[in-house]
């Protein structure tokens, strides 16, 4: 049954597990911010073939499994050269897949402006750049703001995957101390209490973001 | 190993991948619907024991989840096999993430339809069940049709807890004749594969559940 000595005595190694697990979720999502807004880009270009390519990996990369996705990133890439660190590889899948995603809130956040702002920039002679970086998307990005926080915190509850391309965050740990100590129960339960214990507030107070954004408007 | 032999070697892992996706689709399906309808209860003890449910499972992850019941609860006294922490797993899971659908669905059908039902002189369960369901539940599909594709790609998690799934017959592949971007690129097609019908037949009942409304 539950050892609370046990608890405490394997609790700090599981906290500083946090460390890599908190930094591998930070990191893939600035990753997939950016990877993100350039695949909204790219669905949107002019050019029929890159929009459709675009749009076809989007679909691909959506309907496919992210544990195989990291798979194929961790053993494949490998065999062409480009051996990736197990933090590296977990950052590229995870930012990818979730770049996915994200770049359809992107496009939400971009179909809301009125055409009358294209309209306008055009008017003033603002030139594509100056359309995308000064007009649209400073009014495109605020209201999608509580949205890329919701993935925020879904990316972090998925980085437990990563242990399954050895990388050693708070599961992998977890499962270490279970195999070594035969006792499963308490590291999996710290870790399961630790990603609650971040996410349901972290996304209380977005809900609240929320809810004060669509007051004043 | 030649393409084809690959894929024969693969496809023994698809049905576990398909019966597991079934079965804890079912789960998750009447999850959704208790915990859904749960959250709206009148009863507080009822809305409050849906609300933990849904919010444990949300703030957790999955695979934590499967670990949890695959390696922790034998500890409990409660020993299951690896499909049926699968199932229960990934069932669960969908549930919790299912029953926002139905709730928020339920929300979204306008008030004066429940009015007029009790104006109609119906019971809390008629109106439910022929007014405000039917018409909640056309609403979902979109959500639903999402939360498969959900639930077929949380699937490849089971191999990690032993389970001959797709996956797994791809690391086995994969350590026995190192073909490895043959390999992983036929299953990252594969599941891709599963995953289309699933999206068209999703569309399809969206479709014709809503002709003749507007």
């Amino acid at each position: 049954m539950w050892d609370w000595n046990f608890t405490i005595s394997i609790l700090p190694e599981i906290l500083s597990a946090l460390k890599i697990t908190v930094l591998a979720t930070v990191t893939s999502f600035f990753f997939a911010l950016i990877l993100g807004l350039i695949l909204t880009m790219l669905s949107r270009v002019r050019i029929k073939s890159i929009a459709m390519i675009t749009r076809k990996f989007i679909d691909f990369v959506r309907n496919t499994p992210l544990l195989v996705q990291l798979y194929f990133i961790f053993y494949v890439f490998p065999q062409y050269g480009v051996a990736l660190e197990p933090f590296t590889a977990g950052v590229i899948g995870l930012g990818m897949h979730y770049s996915t995603y994200l770049s359809e809130v992107y496009r939400g956040g971009i179909e809301a402006i009125p055409e009358g702002q294209w309209e306008a920039a055009k008017a003033l002679n603002f030139d594509r750049a100056n359309t995308w970086t000064k007009i649209i998307l400073p009014q495109a990005i605020p209201p999608i703001i509580p949205v890329l926080g919701n993935y925020l915190i879904v990316m972090f509850k998925e980085t437990p995957l990563l242990s399954a391309i050895t990388l050693v965050e708070i599961l992998q740990t977890a499962k270490t101390i279970g195999a070594n100590s035969f006792r499963y129960l308490e590291a999996f339960t710290i870790v399961g209490v630790l990603f609650l214990l971040l996410s349901y507030p972290s996304s209380r107070l977005i809900r609240s973001l929320e809810l004060r954004l669509n007051k004043n408007r | 190993m030649s393409t084809l032999d690959l894929i024969y070697a693969l496809l023994k892992g698809l049905e576990v991948t398909l019966v597991l996706t079934v079965l804890s689709m079912i789960l998750g399906f009447v999850l959704a619907f208790v915990a859904g309808l749960g959250r709206l209860s009148k009863y507080k003890i009822v809305r409050t024991i849906s609300a933990i449910y849904v919010e444990v499972i949300r703030g957790t992850s999955l695979l934590v989840q499967l670990f949890w019941i695959y390696f922790a609860l034998p500890i409990l006294g409660i020993r299951l096999p690896a499909m049926a922490a699968g199932i229960l797993a990934l069932g669960l899971n969908s549930g919790a993430y299912g029953s926002e659908i139905v709730r928020s669905s339920i929300l979204s059908v306008p008030e004066g339809q429940n009015e007029a039902g009790i104006a109609l002189n119906m019971t809390r369960f008629q109106r439910m069940w022929r007014i405000i369901m039917p018409q909640a539940f056309v609403m979902m599909l979109p959500g639903f049709g999402n939360l498969q594709i959900e639930l077929l790609k949380g699937t490849a998690l089971v191999s990690l807890i032993t389970l001959a799934d797709l996956t797994y017959q791809a690391n086995v592949l994969n350590a026995s004749t190192l073909e490895t971007t043959k390999i992983f690129g036929i299953l990252l097609i594969m599941y891709y594969l599963i995953a289309w019908p699933m999206t068209k037949g999703i569309r399809w009942l969206e479709n014709r559940l809503t002709v003749g409304r507007y």
